[in-house]
């Protein structure tokens, strides 16, 4: 156990947790932040997708010890009335069916967005193509992430 | 069942039709001193009669309206859908309407599940009614005060008017109303009079989804809770010998090591803690017994198929003399491995199992179900068992099995104190409940350019055909008609899958009548429709589809997709079905994208009825299209030594965006009653793709998965 500090959603929090704990827990049992979400572990579903210093960051093989004076930013912290034009367009969209692995798909376009405000559609297919929706509600989030770059 | 769109039935009547379709519907009434349901104090009502209420609805005292949705949401759209039923009949605006997911109440809800695309379909009357007596209720209460007849009243977003234009809020009479008997008759709305049912209403937790507000059974957190990860056999027909946990308790956080029945539970102060102790677990295991593997599950099914061990499940005329006298016969074996569900948000559950109760708190598709289990296997009175349901992370069918509930209930009653069960990615895929193998051979014989007979045999494990199949589509169209069925019994756990039986059937069927229609150089959309119109002359009492409502479909599909326009480098492929009592037709587009076939757009037909919530409804439609294209063209998930071979997402290929088709979706404009939507566009949409690769490349494939299972020289 040792003290990390962490600058997350502009806020500095101190927890005490191993070094190997993957960021994604830090946040989600001890931040008490549950909307990044435990999908597989390992990469490769994106459900646990943040933004460390803007970069899209899967938090579930980022270890506390690794990020140091980096922000972290979670779907808590993309805005704060919960109208980033993403998450505004999720909504005019209806997006969500299960809703499970919304938040990391919001926070992949919403750092792939500030790269790249004008995408194509070909381009958010690639962009999009690392975060899974079981529910297969693709449609609607190529509309909702194009909605989202034209406003 | 038609709607009934003025509908006056007894008070008796009433009831029982509510314990028939889908339960009496308690309506409870918190009466309110602030506006906000958020803040709402409710008063004292031990002296206010309920017994004659009929919804779960609350209303404050400034029209605000609280309803609670029965059923467990798990993507669905339910917890939208059926609120919109009550407030449409209750007669609110849907802006003054807050929903609440209502929690499990065995005395006062019935069919609180989710499952077999069930909840509007049996909530169709009994939620509308419940709407529409409290309004009567309501509109009596006013009548009393204003010494007016009920009749002279009307009501329209919450606000009664009588005959002199004097207005009452349904929160100025709430009070009076719930003391009121409940009417002898009650009259449901036209459907031309809806201002709810029909409209485009967005998820009612979206905006919580958008924020990450907790909502899941992952989410959910109680003072005191710890957190218990498992160690189960790895592989089936293994049981635990012994383990050393003496690694795992050097770890920090972890704070017991609980064997119970062949498993061990790592109990941490946190999640992480919980999964780090259980890598330093070490168990010995007994051998598997029997050691089931692919190989030999597909010696076994093929030996099935080739055998005469068969239960005969229909047979009309003598499949076996039309097949001696044909001029030709096509036979075609079609092939799916076992799938696991993946629901994004790994299996999980909450329980404080104390002297006095049991509390239960997750994510599940049978709350009573588990509930009762739970109750049995602790030796508990069901009335010490509270079960809350929070929103699920999808279900596809492995949420109707509360194995997970369980085992928190067992965990907290042997730690005493309350426990989340966490499964990995790993557990969950590994740890059991999957769609079955399953292999069709099915065989057409044709004679003077007609099929002659048909005959459909199935071999699966653990049994796979649901007993209605046999009279789908093309039962009564072909004289000479059998389906039998084999089994072969695994010790693998096998679940409903979405689109249970059907998910693979329809594929299969679909596929073939592709392969005949080539065959006999026809139309593949012109075989089907000749076949349902020689069925439609016939009245068949065990058939389960409404030829007209399949041709419906079938001709709205091939005018949005230009069936058969000829594009340049764009092949179709087709396929309808009938299952869950939605009609459905498809058609898929394929392309050749870096030589190999992608699909790049749908169209899909569906005559589900009244569209209660279009939105939802085609959420529902796409999503069970994509899901299917993913399952056909990736899944593949095999055993070797009884030990999954598959545990995760970097060898389980789940379908991500850019595999993904436009799917364009059409609703056939009726007012018959809703039918079921969570599950039926899924099961044919594998043969459209089928049947469009063939077009593309002149390959068949029938093996899931398709991707693996194209021939790769036809397509280099």
């Amino acid at each position: 156990m040792a003290i990390h500090e962490l600058k997350i959603n502009g806020n500095r929090q101190s927890v005490d947790v191993d070094d190997d704990t993957p960021l994604l827990w830090v946040l989600r049992d001890e931040m008490n932040l549950v909307g990044t979400k435990y999908g597989c572990g390992i990469g490769q579903c994106g459900a646990c997708t943040v933004h460390i210093d803007g970069v899209a960051t899967r938090s579930c093989l980022t270890t506390v010890s690794s990020i140091g004076d980096k922000a972290i930013t979670t779907i808590e912290g993309l805005s704060a009335d919960g109208k980033h034009p993403l998450q505004e367009a999720w909504k005019s969209c209806d997006v969500p069916q299960c809703g499970y692995c919304q938040s990391g798909q919001i926070m992949t376009a919403a750092a792939y967005l500030e790269k790249n405000p004008n995408p194509s559609s070909d381009e958010i297919r690639q962009a999009m193509h690392g975060n899974i929706c079981r529910c297969g509600s693709y449609n609607s989030i190529q509309k909702a992430v194009e909605t989202a770059a034209k406003s | 069942m038609p709607s009934t769109p003025k509908n006056t039935i007894s008070r008796r009547s009433f009831f029982k039709t509510s314990a028939l379709a889908s339960g009496g519907i308690l309506i409870g009434i918190s009466f309110l001193n602030s506006c906000a349901p958020s803040t709402e104090v409710p008063v004292d009502i031990a002296d206010i009669t309920f017994n004659d209420f009929n919804a779960f609805i609350r209303i404050s005292n400034d029209g605000k309206i609280t309803i609670f949705s029965p059923n467990p949401e798990i993507g669905q759209g339910v917890k939208t859908t059926l609120p919109m039923l009550i407030a449409e009949e209750l007669d609110v605006a849907w802006d003054n309407v807050f929903v609440e997911q209502g929690k499990l109440d065995v005395d006062n809800f019935q069919n609180q599940f989710a499952g077999g695309s069930n909840g509007v379909r049996m909530a169709w009357l009994p939620l509308r009614e419940a709407g529409a007596t409290a309004r009567m209720m309501l509109m009596q209460a006013a009548a009393n005060r204003w010494g007016v007849e009920v009749g002279e009243c009307s009501t329209s977003e919450g606000i009664i008017t009588n005959a002199k234009g004097e207005k009452l809020g349904y929160g100025e009479v709430v009070l009076e109303a719930a003391k009121l008997e409940a009417p002898t008759e009650i009259s449901l709305k036209d459907p031309a009079d809806f201002k709810i049912i029909g409209q485009e209403i967005g998820n009612v937790d979206v905006e919580k989804i958008a924020q990450g507000k907790p909502l899941f059974g992952l989410d959910f957190k109680r003072e005191g809770m710890v957190y218990a990860v498992v160690m189960r056999p790895p592989a089936f027909g293994q049981t635990l010998v012994d383990f050393d946990d003496s690694e795992t308790r050097t770890v920090s956080g972890v704070l017991d090591v609980i064997r119970f029945e062949d498993k061990i539970a790592v109990v941490g102060k946190n999640t992480w803690s919980a999964m780090k102790g259980k890598r330093k677990l070490k168990a010995n295991w007994s051998e598997a017994s029997p050691a089931e593997s692919s190989e030999g599950h597909d010696q076994a099914l093929f030996a099935l198929l080739d055998g005469s061990q068969f239960e005969t499940m229909r047979m009309d005329g003598d499949v076996k003399t039309a097949f001696a006298e044909a001029d030709q016969v096509i036979e075609r074996t079609y092939e799916s491995p076992f799938l696991p569900h993946n629901c994004m948000e790994p299996m999980n559950f909450f329980a404080d199992v104390t002297a006095d109760k049991v509390d239960l708190v997750g994510p599940i598709q049978t709350p009573k179900g588990t509930a009762y289990e739970i109750a049995e296997a602790l030796g508990r009175d069901m009335s010490t068992v509270n079960m809350d349901m929070t929103r699920m992370g999808g279900g596809f069918g492995r949420r109707l099995y509360g194995d997970f509930a369980m085992e928190a209930a067992q965990i907290s009653n042997l730690a005493k104190k309350p426990v989340k069960v966490v499964y990995t990615r790993e557990d969950d895929m590994t740890a059991g409940m999957y769609r079955p193998a399953v292999k069709y051979r099915i065989a057409a014989s044709i004679k003077d350019g007609a099929i002659t007979g048909y005959h459909l045999k199935e071999a699966a494990v653990n049994g796979n055909m649901y007993s209605l199949i046999p009279n789908f589509f093309p039962a009564g169209s072909i004289d000479n008609y059998q389906v039998d069925v084999a089994s072969f019994d695994s010790n693998i756990t096998t679940a409903a899958w979405r689109a249970p039986y059907t998910n693979f059937h329809a594929v299969a069927e679909q596929s073939f009548f592709d392969e005949v229609a080539n065959a006999l150089n026809q139309d593949p959309v012109q075989l089907r429709l000749d076949l349902i119109n020689k069925a439609k002359g016939t009245l068949d009492p065990l058939r389960t589809y409404d030829p007209d409502r399949l041709i419906g479909v079938i001709n709205l599909v091939t005018e949005k997709s230009d069936w058969g326009k000829k594009k340049e480098g764009v092949f179709q492929g087709f396929a309808s079905y009938y299952c869950h009592n939605t009609h459905v037709a498809e058609v898929a587009e394929v392309v050749m994208r870096d030589g190999k076939p992608f699909v790049q757009k749908v169209t899909c037909a569906v005559d589900c009825g009244v569209v209660v919530n279009p939105l939802g409804a085609m959420n529902q439609v796409q999503g069970g299209i994509i899901d299917g294209i993913g399952h056909a063209m990736f899944g593949e998930f095999g055993f070797e030594n009884g030990r999954p071979t598959t545990d995760n997402f970097h060898a389980y290929n789940l379908i991500r965006m850019n595999d993904t088709p436009q799917v364009d979706v059409h609703f056939v404009k009726n007012d018959i009653a809703p039918t079921g939507l969570g599950e039926p566009s899924l099961p044919p949409v594998g043969a459209a793709v089928a049947n469009a690769i063939h077009a593309a490349t002149g390959v068949r494939v029938s093996k899931i998965p398709f991707a693996k299972n194209m021939n790769p020289e036809v397509l280099a």
